[in-house]
C-alpha cells in the first residue's frame, strides 16, 4: 500500500506527517534543524525505515526553506499556504480565518467570503523568532515566558511592527525594573498586534478561528491574549493538537493527489536526499577576512600590543575611583586608581535587570578595598544610569558620548573618530576641536548589533566567541545584506537553503554588522570622512571577525583597546576622577547598606497631562525612590515654581485645538486632526464657521485612538501620522457629523521661500486612501475633492460646486466671502506664530537660555506623534520653537535638491536660520517610512555643519521610548554648554580632563 | 528648476561635447532604451548604454545614496558610478545621461542627487546630460532638433509593439528566443531607418513588425496563464530592479502583460490637462496639452488598429478606456509617481479578465502607498477573484521572499 509524506522545511524547524493508504496518520515528527536543512531532513527519514520501507511513497516537500531541499531531490514542491489551506479544508471544514504563526513567518488565511491568504512582508517581526529573540534578551528561557505570563497584571505597550523596535521597547522596561511577569505579557501582546495590525490589513478576524504553528501551540499566554484581543468565545477558537504539523500534514495531502508514476521506493528517497547540494548558490559570496595565516598574525599582534595599565586592587592603596556603565544589556564596572591605572574590571550580561548585578560588583569591590583604598568619587553612565545613580547614591551621571570620548581621548589624544557598537545599540560621533560633534545612533530599523550576532550564535547552538572564531576561518562569507534585522534572516535563510556552511554564515553576519553601521547608521562613503584616528570599542567589537571586517571595508587600521568593551565604564571612573575635587565626601553606598539592599518597583500611568506617560516608580530599601517613563517633571510629583519656558510646538498645538469657531448649526462638518489639516484647521474652520456650519475636531490622538482605526490601515510600512488618521476619522464618525471634510492636496501654501509647494505623496492623497478603506466612511457624506490654495478663484468655484446640493440655498458669493475670510484666517495664524517665535526668542535672551529649533512637519506638534519630546527639550532648559516661526525671516535657500516641498523648504530655511544665530541648535524630528526626509534630512544637515552648527536628528514612530532620543539631546546639551561658556569665558573648548 | 549646490559647481553639457564626449545611459527598459540610444547616437551623439547587472551596482549604490531613498534612485546612481570606475572610460571623454521625471515624489532628486555621488567620488568633473520627460524643452545642454525628439518618441511607440507582442510570443514558441530574433531584427532595422523618412511610417512598420511577429512558430495548443504587472516605472521594467521578474514569471509557464511607456506618458499628460481642471491653467496650455493627447491617441489607435487586424495577438484597451477605470476609486489630481494610472491598470487587468496581478514597488514607495497599496482592499472587495501580490524591492530583500510570495500567487492562479 502507498504511502504520502509531508515534509514541512521552516526557517527553524523540520516537521514531516506520513499518511497510510487511508489518509490516517502514522507518523508525524517536528525538530530544529539549525540550519542543517538537507542532512536533518535526510536523516530523519531514514530513521523510519521500519515504517516506510516496501512502500511506495508519494513525497511533497513545502516550507520557507523547502525549495532548496525538494529541487535538489527532485521532489515536489508545493507552496506553504497553500498546502495549510488544502489541509484546514479536510481537518477542520468549518473553520472561517487561519492564523498561523511559523518561526519567522506570520500567515493568515481568510477562508469564508473571498479566500484571501496572506504572509508577513519584509519588514515584520513578530514570530517564534521574536519570541526566541526576547526570551533571550530578558534571560529567560522560552517556555518561562509562559509561566511568567500567568502572573502579569498589567501590559505595557511594546511596539510590534519589527523586532528591533520591540527590543528596545523592553529593554527600557528592563532597566527601568518592570516585572518580567508584565514584559512577557506585553510581549505576547505584541505578537497579537503585530498580527492583526500587520496581516490583516482591514479584513475583520471573526468566526471560527483556527490558531496554527509552534508558538501558538507551545504558548498557552500567546494564545489567551489572541483570544481576549480578538473577543473570540472559547468554542470558536481552535488550538489542535496537530498545530504545529498542519502545513506538514497539507503537504502529505497534496503528496496523496501525485500520479503514481511520481512515487518512489524508500531506498529511492533515502538516496535522493542524501545527494549533496549542488553548487547552484545564488548568494554573493565575498573574499576570506584573511587571505594567509601571515595575515592573521600580524592583524592579532598588531591589536595585541595596544595595552592598558593595570594593576591588583588586592596590592594597591590610596584613592580610586569607580565608573559604571550600565548598558542596555550589559553592565560594565571599572575601578581605578590615582594614576589612572585599572585596579578592577567587570562585565556580565545584567540578565534584564542591572541592579543586582551592581549589586554584588559594588560588595565585591567594597570588601577588596577595605580600609586601604578609597573610593573618592564615582560616576555612572548608560540607560540605567538614573536608576543606578538613585539606587546605589552614585556621585555623578554622565551622558554616554562623553563618558566614551573621556575613554578614548587617554589613549589617544588625537582621537577624531569613535564607534562603538554594543548589545542593543550602535553609537558612534565625530570629535571636532575637542568637543562631541555629530552624535549618530542607529536608529530602531537598523539594529545588527552584538545581541544579534549573539542571538544567531546561539540559536545556531554555539557560544559568540565560538561563532567569531569560525568567522576567521571563513572561505566565502556570504553576503546577508545591510539592512534590518528581519531583512537579514530572510537572507539568512536563503544562504541556509542554499548550503552555506557556519563559517561563511558567521563571517557573513561579520561583516553585514560592519556594512549596517558604515552605510547605514554613519552612512561613510570613505574612510576619509571618518577621520584619521578612529577609536572602536563596545563589546561587539571584541569579536575579531568584525574587527577585522570593518578594518578590511575602510581601507585603514583603526584602534581596538583589549577593554573595548568597558570604555564607557572607564570613562566615567575617569570622570570621576577629575570632578572628585568638587566632592566632600563621596555619596557611593556603604558596605553595610548594600549588604541590605533591595528594591522593588510598581507602574502606574501618569494623569498629570495627555501624554499619559507610563511611570515605573522603583522603591529602594533606605526609602529611596526613583520614577521613570515620565516626560516631564510632572511625574516625577516635582511642581515648578517658575513660569513655564516658552515651548511653541505645545502652543501650537493648543491654539489649534482650541480654534474658535463660530457656526450657527446649518450642518455638522467634521475635521480630522491629522497631516496637514493641523496647519490649515484655521482656513477651514473659518470657512466652514461663515457658511454657518458647526465645526467639529476630532479627539486629540492617544494611541487607543490609534487602535481604533489600525485595523483599516492599508500599508503597514507607511508613516505613524498617516496610520492615526484613520482613528481619528473613526472617532468623527462616532461624533455623528454630517460630513467629514478633509481635501487631497497635491499643492500646498506657498510661502515664498521653494520652487514649487508640493505636498508629499501621502499627505496629498491620504484622503482617498480613507475613502478607499474605511467602511464608516460610505455612512456620512467625505469630502474628499481635490483642491488648490493658489487659485482662489477655483478654489471658491471647486468648493461651491462640491458643496451646493449639501448646503441648499448655498450661492456662489457666500462662498468666495468665505474663503476669503479663510484666507484672512490663514494669514493671522501665520502671522501669529510668527510672533509667537519672536517673544520665545526674546524670552531667550532675556533669560539666556539656549534655543531649540524643533523642525518638524506641522503634524509632528501632535503629542502621539512626537511623543512629548518638546516638553522634554523643556525640562532640560531649552526654549522651544518650531521650525514655520523663524523660515519666514531668512530669504529662499540655494540647495543641492529640488526645493519644492512647501513643508520641506521651512525646514532649510530654519536651518539657515539657526546658523546666524549663537546659543540655538536645530533638532529635527523624522517620522520612520517618512521617503522625503532621505533628502531633507542630508540638505539640512549640510546647512547647519557647514556653519559649524550640530545636526541631531531623531527619528520618531509608534514607539514610545525616549531612550535614544536623551543621549541625542543630552550630549548636545553638554556640547552647547561647553561651547556657550567657552564663548563667554573666552577660553579654548576643551571637554573633561586631559 | 534646481539651484546650484553650495559648493558644487554644476558641470553642464555643452553642445561642444558632443564631439568628445561619449553619454552613459543607465538602463531601464531593454527594448526601448536601445532604440533611445540609436535615436541619440542618429543625433550625432556617442553613446553607451549600461547593460550591467552584478550585484556590486547596488552597493555601489548604497555607499552614495540615503539608504532611505528609493531603490530606483540607488540602483541608476549606483550603475552609473559602477561604469565611471570600472575603468572602461576616459571619465574626461564621458558624460552621464538621465532622464527626469519631476513631480512631487521623492524620486525627483535623482539629478541633484547624481551631482553629489559624482563629486563623492572624484568624478566632479564629468558633465550631465539631463533630459526631462514632463518638459522636453530643456534638453540638459543636448543640442535635439525636432526631428531627434520624434524620434525618441516614436522610439517608445516601438519598443512598445515590440515588447508588447514579444511577450505575448516568448511562452508559446517552439523554438526558443525565435521572438527574440525578431525584435533584434527590428531594433537594428527601425534604428537604420531613423535618419530617412520611413522611420514615421508607423502604420506600416506596425503592420510589418506584426507580420515577422506572426511568423514565429508558437504551439498555443495550451493557454498559459497571464499574469499583469504594475507598478512603479523603474521597478517595473529594469530586470536590475526587479531582480529578473519577468524572466521568472516566464519560466514559470506564465504569459506576462505589461503595459507600455505610451500609457505612462499620456497618463502624465492627462494628469496635465486634469489640474487646469482642479487648479485653473491658461488657455494656450489647455490647447497645447490636448493636442498632444490627440496625437498620442491617434499613434495608440493606430498600433490598437494594426494588432486587430493581424488578428494573432492581443491588442491593449485605448488610453481613452484606462482612464475611465479608476471612477469609483480615486481621483485622476492623484499624479505623483504613477499615480491613478496605476490603479487604473490593475482594474483594467481585471475587466479583461486577468486577475492575476503582480504590484511591484521600491521598498516604501510613498506614490504607491496610494495608488497600490491603498486601493489594493477596495479592488478585492469589488472584484474577489483578484489575485494581487504585493512586491517590494531593495537592495536588502531576499529573492526567497520574493520568490515565495510569487510562488503562493501562482498556487492561487493555478487553483482558480
Amino acid at each position: 500500500m502507498g504511502y504520502s509524506i509531508g515534509i514541512d522545511v521552516g526557517s527553524t524547524t523540520l516537521k514531516t506527517v506520513v499518511l497510510d493508504g487511508d489518509g490516517k496518520i502514522i507518523e508525524k515528527s517536528y525538530q530544529r534543524h539549525l540550519s542543517r536543512v538537507r542532512e536533518v531532513t535526510a536523516e530523519h527519514i531514514k530513521s523510519l525505515r521500519q515504517i516506510l520501507d516496501g512502500h511506495k511513497l508519494k513525497v511533497s516537500v513545502t516550507g520557507s526553506a523547502g525549495l532548496g531541499v525538494a529541487s535538489n531531490a527532485g521532489l515536489n514542491f508545493v507552496q506553504e499556504v497553500f498546502a495549510a489551506a488544502g489541509a484546514v479544508s479536510k481537518e477542520l471544514p468549518e473553520t472561517d480565518v487561519v492564523i498561523e504563526l511559523g518561526g519567522e513567518d506570520a500567515k493568515i488565511i481568510f477562508l469564508r467570503g473571498t479566500l484571501e491568504e496572506r504572509m508577513n512582508g519584509s519588514c515584520a517581526g513578530g514570530t517564534g523568532a521574536f519570541i526566541d529573540q526576547m526570551a533571550t534578551l530578558m534571560n529567560v528561557d522560552v517556555d518561562d515566558l509562559d509561566i511568567l505570563y500567568k502572573d502579569y497584571t498589567q501590559i505595557y505597550p511594546i511596539a510590534s511592527r519589527c523586532g528591533v523596535f520591540a527590543k528596545s521597547d523592553i529593554q527600557s522596561l528592563l532597566n527601568q525594573g518592570a516585572k518580567k511577569e508584565d514584559i512577557a505579557a506585553s510581549i505576547f501582546q505584541a505578537v497579537v498586534d503585530q498580527t492583526i495590525g500587520g496581516l490583516a490589513q482591514g479584513r475583520a478576524i471573526k468566526g471560527n478561528v483556527l490558531f496554527l504553528g509552534g508558538p501558538l501551540s507551545f504558548f498557552k499566554g500567546l494564545q489567551n491574549r489572541f483570544i481576549e484581543t480578538l473577543g473570540l468565545k472559547q468554542e470558536n477558537a481552535a488550538f489542535p493538537e496537530l498545530g504545529p504539523y498542519f502545513m506538514a500534514l497539507g503537504s502529505a495531502f497534496n503528496a496523496a493527489q501525485l500520479s503514481d508514476d511520481e512515487a518512489v521506493s524508500f531506498h529511492e528517497l533515502s538516496e535522493r536526499l542524501s545527494v549533496e547540494e549542488t553548487n547552484t548558490t545564488q548568494v554573493l559570496r565575498g573574499q576570506p577576512l584573511f587571505e594567509s595565516a601571515n595575515e592573521y598574525e600580524s592583524f592579532i599582534h598588531r591589536h595585541f600590543s595596544v595595552s592598558v595599565n593595570e594593576n591588583e586592587l588586592a596590592y594597591y592603596s590610596g584613592d580610586a575611583y569607580l565608573g559604571i556603565d550600565a548598558g542596555s544589556t550589559t553592565t560594565k564596572v571599572v575601578l581605578i586608581g590615582a594614576d589612572g591605572s585599572v585596579l578592577y574590571k567587570h562585565y556580565s550580561s545584567n540578565g534584564g535587570n542591572p541592579l543586582p548585578v551592581i549589586q554584588k560588583q559594588l560588595a565585591k569591590i567594597l570588601r577588596l578595598c577595605s580600609s586601604r583604598v578609597h573610593i573618592a568619587a564615582s560616576t555612572v553612565t548608560g540607560y540605567g544610569e538614573e536608576l543606578i545613580k538613585a539606587a546605589f547614591g552614585l556621585d555623578f551621571g554622565i551622558v554616554e558620548t562623553i563618558a566614551h570620548y573621556t575613554a578614548a581621548r587617554h589613549f589617544n589624544k588625537h582621537v577624531d573618530f569613535i564607534l562603538d557598537i554594543g548589545g542593543q545599540d550602535i553609537k558612534c560621533f565625530h570629535i571636532k576641536d575637542g568637543v562631541v560633534d555629530s552624535v549618530v545612533l542607529n536608529e530602531a530599523c537598523s539594529s545588527g548589533c552584538g545581541s544579534f550576532v549573539e542571538t544567531f550564535a546561539t540559536s545556531l547552538g554555539y557560544s559568540v566567541a565560538e561563532f567569531a572564531a569560525l568567522a576567521l576561518r571563513s572561505k566565502n562569507p556570504v553576503d546577508l545584506g545591510s539592512r534590518c534585522t528581519v531583512f537579514m534572516n530572510s537572507s539568512f535563510r536563503q544562504a541556509q537553503k542554499d548550503g552555506a556552511s557556519i563559517e561563511d554564515i558567521s563571517a557573513g553576519l561579520a561583516i553585514s554588522v560592519v556594512k549596517n553601521a558604515l552605510y547605514k547608521v554613519i552612512r561613510a562613503r570613505s574612510a576619509d570622512e571618518l577621520g584619521k584616528n578612529i577609536v572602536v570599542q563596545g563589546g561587539t567589537f571584541l569579536n575579531d571577525a568584525v574587527l577585522r571586517c570593518f578594518e578590511t571595508e575602510l581601507g585603514r587600521d583603526v584602534i581596538r583597546l583589549p577593554i573595548a568593551g568597558l570604555m564607557g565604564a572607564f570613562g566615567a571612573a575617569l570622570h570621576a576622577k577629575e570632578k572628585a575635587f568638587a566632592l566632600r565626601k563621596s555619596s557611593l553606598i556603604s558596605l553595610e547598606h548594600l549588604e541590605n539592599f533591595s528594591h522593588k518597583s510598581k507602574t502606574t500611568i501618569c494623569n498629570a497631562c495627555t501624554n499619559k506617560c507610563c511611570l515605573t516608580i522603583n522603591t529602594f530599601s533606605d526609602c529611596g525612590r526613583f520614577i521613570s517613563g515620565n516626560k516631564c517633571e510632572r511625574g516625577t510629583g516635582a511642581q515648578s515654581s517658575e513660569p513655564p519656558i516658552p515651548n511653541l510646538v505645545s502652543f501650537k498645538y493648543n491654539f489649534i485645538l482650541n480654534y474658535p469657531t463660530y457656526g450657527t448649526g446649518r450642518k455638522k462638518i467634521g475635521l480630522p486632526l491629522v497631516m496637514n489639516m493641523y496647519e490649515t484647521i484655521p482656513f477651514w474652520s473659518t470657512f466652514f464657521s461663515s457658511l454657518e456650519c458647526d465645526v467639529v475636531l476630532s479627539e486629540p490622538s492617544t494611541r487607543e485612538l490609534y487602535m481604533r482605526g489600525q485595523a483599516t490601515v492599508a500599508s503597514d510600512t507607511i508613516c505613524y501620522p498617516a496610520k492615526l488618521a484613520h482613528g481619528h476619522v473613526e472617532s468623527l464618525l462616532k461624533k455623528k457629523v454630517d460630513a467629514i471634510f478633509y481635501p487631497c492636496m497635491t499643492y500646498n501654501i506657498d510661502d515664498g521661500i521653494s520652487d514649487n509647494c508640493y505636498n508629499c505623496p501621502v499627505v496629498a492623497y491620504y484622503p482617498e486612501v480613507l475613502a478607499a478603506n474605511v467602511s464608516g466612511l460610505e455612512q456620512v457624506k467625505f469630502i474628499n475633492l481635490h483642491i488648490g490654495f493658489q487659485n482662489r478663484k477655483k478654489l471658491s468655484e471647486r468648493l461651491f460646486d462640491e458643496l451646493e446640493d449639501f448646503l441648499p440655498g448655498l450661492q456662489l458669493k457666500d462662498v468666495q466671502d468665505a474663503a476669503e475670510r479663510a484666507y484672512e484666517a490663514y494669514e493671522a495664524y501665520d502671522k501669529h506664530i510668527a510672533e509667537q517665535g519672536r517673544h520665545a526668542l526674546e524670552y531667550a535672551r532675556e533669560h539666556a537660555l539656549p534655543v531649540i529649533v524643533l523642525a518638524c512637519r506641522p503634524y509632528h506638534i501632535d503629542p502621539e506623534i512626537n511623543h512629548g519630546i518638546d516638553k522634554l527639550l523643556c525640562s532640560m532648559g531649552f526654549v522651544v520653537i518650531t521650525e514655520d516661526a523663524v523660515s519666514g525671516l531668512v530669504p529662499k535657500q540655494n540647495l543641492g535638491v529640488l526645493n519644492q516641498w512647501t513643508y520641506h523648504a521651512r525646514l532649510y530655511n530654519a536651518a539657515k536660520f539657526v546658523t546666524q544665530h549663537t546659543n540655538m541648535e536645530m533638532v529635527q524630528l523624522v517620522s520612520f517610512g517618512c521617503g522625503i526626509d532621505a533628502i531633507t534630512t542630508d540638505e539640512v544637515s549640510e546647512i547647519l555643519k557647514n556653519s559649524g552648527k550640530l545636526y541631531t536628528q531623531i527619528k520618531i514612530d509608534e514607539i514610545k521610548n525616549l531612550a535614544a532620543a536623551k543621549i541625542r539631546l543630552r550630549s548636545l546639551e553638554a556640547v552647547m554648554k561647553v561651547s556657550s561658556r567657552a564663548e563667554k569665558e573666552n577660553i579654548p573648548v576643551v571637554l573633561a580632563n586631559s | 528648476m534646481t539651484g546650484e549646490s553650495h559648493n558644487l559647481p554644476v558641470v553642464k553639457f555643452t553642445p561642444e561635447m558632443k564631439e568628445t564626449h561619449t553619454l552613459l545611459i543607465p538602463m531601464m527598459l531593454p527594448i526601448h532604451f536601445e532604440l533611445l540610444e540609436g535615436a541619440i547616437q542618429n543625433a550625432g551623439y556617442k553613446t553607451s548604454l549600461l547593460k550591467t547587472t552584478h550585484k556590486e551596482i547596488a552597493e555601489e549604490g548604497l555607499r552614495n545614496v540615503h539608504n532611505d531613498m528609493c531603490y530606483p534612485a540607488l540602483l541608476v546612481i549606483g550603475q552609473l558610478i559602477d561604469a565611471l570606475k570600472s575603468g572602461e572610460y576616459d571619465t574626461d571623454k564621458v558624460a552621464v545621461f538621465i532622464t527626469q521625471t519631476g513631480g512631487g515624489c521623492r524620486a525627483s532628486n535623482y539629478l541633484s542627487l547624481l551631482r553629489k555621488a559624482l563629486y563623492k567620488n572624484g568624478f566632479g568633473h564629468v558633465p550631465i546630460a539631463s533630459f526631462n520627460v514632463s518638459n522636453p524643452d530643456s534638453t540638459g545642454g543636448m543640442n535635439l532638433n525636432k526631428r531627434d525628439l520624434i524620434n525618441i518618441i516614436l522610439s517608445l511607440l516601438y519598443g512598445d509593439i515590440l515588447m508588447r507582442i514579444h511577450n505575448q510570443c516568448i511562452p508559446y514558441e517552439v523554438e526558443k528566443g525565435s521572438s527574440q530574433k525578431v525584435v533584434d531584427a527590428w531594433v537594428s532595422r527601425l534604428i537604420g531607418q531613423m535618419n530617412g523618412v520611413k522611420f514615421a511610417k508607423t502604420a506600416s512598420n506596425f503592420r510589418a513588425i506584426l507580420k515577422d511577429f506572426s511568423a514565429v512558430e508558437r504551439d498555443t495548443s495550451r493557454k498559459k496563464m497571464k499574469v499583469g504587472i504594475v507598478g512603479e516605472i523603474y521597478i517595473k521594467y529594469s530586470p536590475l530592479g526587479n531582480n529578473g521578474l519577468e524572466e521568472y514569471l516566464v519560466n514559470q509557464g506564465v504569459e506576462v502583460i505589461n503595459s507600455g511607456m505610451m500609457e505612462f506618458g499620456m497618463y502624465r499628460f492627462y494628469s496635465m490637462l486634469h489640474e487646469t481642471k482642479l487648479y485653473g491653467g491658461s488657455l494656450k496650455r489647455k490647447i497645447i496639452l490636448r493636442l498632444v493627447m490627440f496625437f498620442f491617441l491617434k499613434k495608440q489607435r493606430e498600433m490598437i488598429r494594426a494588432i486587430q487586424k493581424n488578428g494573432n495577438f492581443d491588442a491593449p484597451e485605448e488610453f481613452t478606456h484606462t482612464i475611465k477605470m479608476c471612477k469609483g476609486y480615486l481621483d485622476h489630481g492623484v499624479k505623483m509617481g504613477e499615480g491613478w494610472l496605476l490603479t487604473a491598470e490593475m482594474l483594467e487587468l481585471i475587466h479583461t479578465g486577468i486577475n492575476n496581478i503582480v504590484a511591484v514597488q521600491p521598498f516604501g514607495c510613498l506614490p504607491n502607498h496610494i495608488v497600490a497599496k491603498g486601493m489594493s482592499r477596495k479592488i478585492k472587495d469589488n472584484f474577489p477573484a483578484a489575485n494581487i501580490v504585493a512586491l517590494d524591492y531593495d537592495p536588502g530583500a531576499s529573492l526567497i521572499n520574493q520568490e515565495n510570495r510569487l510562488r503562493l500567487m501562482l498556487a492561487n492562479a493555478g487553483k482558480k
